[in-house]
């Protein structure tokens, strides 16, 4: 294994044992906001050098404990997902700093979370592991590691609305685990292997009836993750009631690891030539629900949380189109709406604490009294309706030349995604208009000093700024640096799309080496395999034919076993 | 592959038994119910491992005597992380009960605001429109606000 091999899996280690070490030292809050810092950063560049490794050399693959692909857990990082991780810790890390200066300035620098730190690094660690992961039931146990993490956050420090709406969260994401776990359960009945590359291959030898139920199945496991309509009624009621920190990062992946998983699985697994009807509908409704609920929203969380479910529909509307084009603006797509929705809500926490409420009816003026957060606010806003020269405008763009080519039904979907960016417009001007116009208002009085979602004063630490701008810079950065990004999407487009990159790298290792030809893992094979004909002496005879096969079929194996 | 029909009769019972359980208002059911359907998951994960067999030990055992060992493994990491779901889920019900009074999973109090204020101002009687707009964020749970509707 190379040291490029070893650094794949450094995305999910590193949060994992930055975790553990946050757990220990629990009782140093400074050290416990080092240790964070520190191993999201580090975990940033990682992705990018595997991003680049991947767009050079292609799929980095990491086989762990030396067992081959489809035997083995492989965690494999080609483009897309190389792309989406580090995007993700670039937004996790911006978090992380907005989130530990939150709490210095509203519980001092002494008062340490022994539950924040830990919790929020295993959350990065199962995201890290859904995009890297290679096998169907890895990404089950990736899910769980990331909503069981999210379930704490979302219930953390327990108010009696936070029970309310945490409940429904964790009971939808928990029936969609069971039918998650249930399609795996059918997947391995039906083909043998939850190896997602062998599963390509052995997919397409079942029935088709088969193959549509089992596609069915995971869009609707991975359709409630994501939040696409009509399976989204969960987020607008579950987000907006935990902290600002908390709703950006879940904004800004949790959905998008639903959307990758849903990519990944349909365009590997369940490939189609034309663009599915029944993809393109969902997508198309989900934008216009999304932003129609919008529009109806008095409370500034709801509405972003809206314009989330909306936004979900533009990525799945790529994907519907089933072209090269198409699924590479769907990966543009999700690069720039997991940073500008993670701002949003950064922004929004922001606003909430300066004005005391989360209803937009009651706040207003605030572009007089602070407008630093009126710029703040307008940059991610405009980009999230894809004015021109943002990131929003040329993801947008890429959808809708992938949709005009895509045939009638792509056409008029592609129609839709004009039609709800409008909408976007509106909602966001409408915010616009009331929260930053009109005459400056008082502070509401905080009636809940104990929540922390609104705090309802005017203290806000610069490091929460820092945050929030932070990532509007690297939205701006994504806009100036469209060529080369959309260079890569492209790419991992037709990664996506052709399939047989993401195959054979996972899959070549196997076939690569023949059963005799084996490396140090035959004397170990060996030695067990003596001890074990030993303790059967009685039938081994029967025994060699049917050992000798089966440790063929196995790695690091074929050397004859006799005693 | 033959399929055991008194297993897929058991999973049907599980499954239905479970999503049942699942659409009930109260957590204490609805926690049960993840546990049947879990165990239903479960055990399916084990059925998509074909036929029971012996222990997949290498060279005691022939091949074709030998059960699947991988749909094991993958259902005891299933049944960890259903059995560690369950116990918070347990802990939010506790919680729920210490700060509300009970543990019933409740509507979304601001949709039903939103849904109430759609209707034109001669559907409702007055008091009922202040009183549920007074208070979108309270803890009155579904009960009450279907009530005060009526």
């Amino acid at each position: 294994m190379t040291l490029l091999q070893a650094l794949v899996a450094f995305p999910v280690l590193l949060p994992m044992l930055g975790a553990a070490a946050s757990v220990i030292v629990g009782r140093h809050a400074s050290l416990q906001r080092v240790i964070g810092v520190v191993t999201l950063a580090i975990v940033c560049v990682v992705a990018g050098i595997l991003l680049v490794a991947a767009d050079r050399n292609g799929p980095v693959v990491a086989e762990l404990g030396g067992w081959p692909a489809p035997m083995g857990i492989a965690l494999v990082a080609d483009r897309m997902s190389a792309l989406l991780l580090l995007i993700s810790s670039l937004v996790t890390l911006a978090v992380l700093v907005y989130a530990i200066d939150q709490r210095i300035s509203d519980y001092g620098r002494e008062t340490a979370s022994t539950t924040f730190h830990p919790i929020f690094l295993l959350l990065s660690t199962g995201v890290s592991l859904a995009y890297l992961t290679g096998d169907l039931f890895t990404l089950f146990v990736a899910f769980e590691i990331m909503l069981a993490s999210s379930y704490v956050l979302i219930t953390r420090r327990t108010s009696a609305s936070r029970i309310r709406s945490g409940m429904t969260y964790v009971i939808v994401s928990l029936t969609s685990s069971l039918l998650f776990l249930t399609a795996v359960g059918f997947v391995y009945a039906a083909t043998g292997t939850v190896n997602l590359a062998d599963l390509a291959g052995r997919m397409e030898l079942l029935p088709d009836g088969l193959q549509t139920v089992l596609a069915l199945v995971l869009v609707v496991v991975f359709g409630i993750k994501a939040a696409i309509v009509p399976l989204h009624f969960w987020l607008p009621d579950s987000y907006p009631n935990a902290p600002a920190p908390v709703t950006a990062l879940f904004a800004g992946l949790l959905t998008k690891v639903g959307i990758y998983a849903l990519l990944r699985t349909q365009t590997l697994v369940f490939p189609q030539d034309d663009p599915s009807m029944l993809l393109l509908v969902i997508a198309a409704m989900t934008m216009v629900v999304g932003a129609l609920g919008a529009i109806a929203q008095d409370d500034l969380n709801r509405l972003l949380s809206f314009l989330l479910v909306s936004h979900i529909g533009f990525m799945l509307f790529g994907m519907a189109v089933w072209t090269p084009e198409g699924i590479a603006g769907t990966a543009l797509y999700v690069v720039h709406h997991i940073t500008v929705q993670a701002t949003l809500f950064l922004v929004s926490g922001l606003i909430t604490r300066r004005t005391g409420t989360v209803s937009i009816s009651q706040m207003g003026g605030l572009a007089q009294t602070a407008p630093h957060l009126a710029v703040l606010f307008a940059i991610p806003a405009i980009t999230l309706a894809g004015l021109p020269p943002t990131s929003g405008f040329v993801a947008k763009l890429a959808l809708l030349q992938a949709g005009a080519g895509g045939g009638l039904a792509s056409e008029i979907v592609a129609a839709f995604v004009v039609v709800a960016s409008l909408l976007t417009l509106y909602a966001v001007a409408r915010v616009w208009v009331r929260v930053f116009w009109g005459t400056p208002k008082e502070p509401l009085v905080d009636n809940d000093p104990n929540d922390e979602l609104v705090v309802g004063t005017a203290r806000s630490a610069r490091g929460m700024y820092v945050g929030a701008s932070s990532l509007v810079v690297v939205s701006i950065v994504i806009a100036l640096f469209a060529g080369p990004l959309s260079g890569i999407t492209a790419r991992a487009g037709e990664d996506l799309y052709g399939r047989d990159t993401y195959r054979s790298a996972v899959l070549e290792p196997v076939a690569v080496i023949p059963a005799g030809d084996t490396g140090a893992g035959a004397e170990d094979a060996g030695d067990t395999g003596a001890g074990a004909a030993d303790a059967g002496a009685a039938d081994a005879g029967t025994d060699d034919g049917a050992g000798g096969t089966a440790l063929a079929e196995l790695p690091g194996a074929g050397t004859e076993v006799t005693p | 592959m033959t399929i055991n029909l008194s297993m897929a009769l058991v999973l049907a019972v599980l499954y239905s038994v479970g999503f049942y359980l699942l659409m009930q208002r109260s957590l204490m059911r609805i926690l049960i119910g993840i546990v049947v359907v879990g165990h239903g998951a479960n055990l399916l994960l084990q059925l998509a491992g074909g036929p029971p067999g012996r222990a997949p030990i290498l060279d005691a055992v022939g091949l074709d005597e030998i059960s699947d060992p991988l749909p094991q493994a993958l259902a005891l990491t299933a049944i960890v992380i259903t059995f560690a779901l369950t116990t918070y889920l347990l802990a939010l019900g506790y919680r729920s009960w210490v700060l509300v009074g009970h543990d019933e999973v409740q509507d979304d109090v601001e949709d039903r605001r939103i849904a109430a204020r759609q209707k034109p101002d001669g559907a409702m009687e007055e008091g009922t429109a202040a009183e549920t707009e007074s208070s979108p964020e309270d803890t009155a749970d579904s009960h009450e606000l279907e009530e005060g509707r009526k």
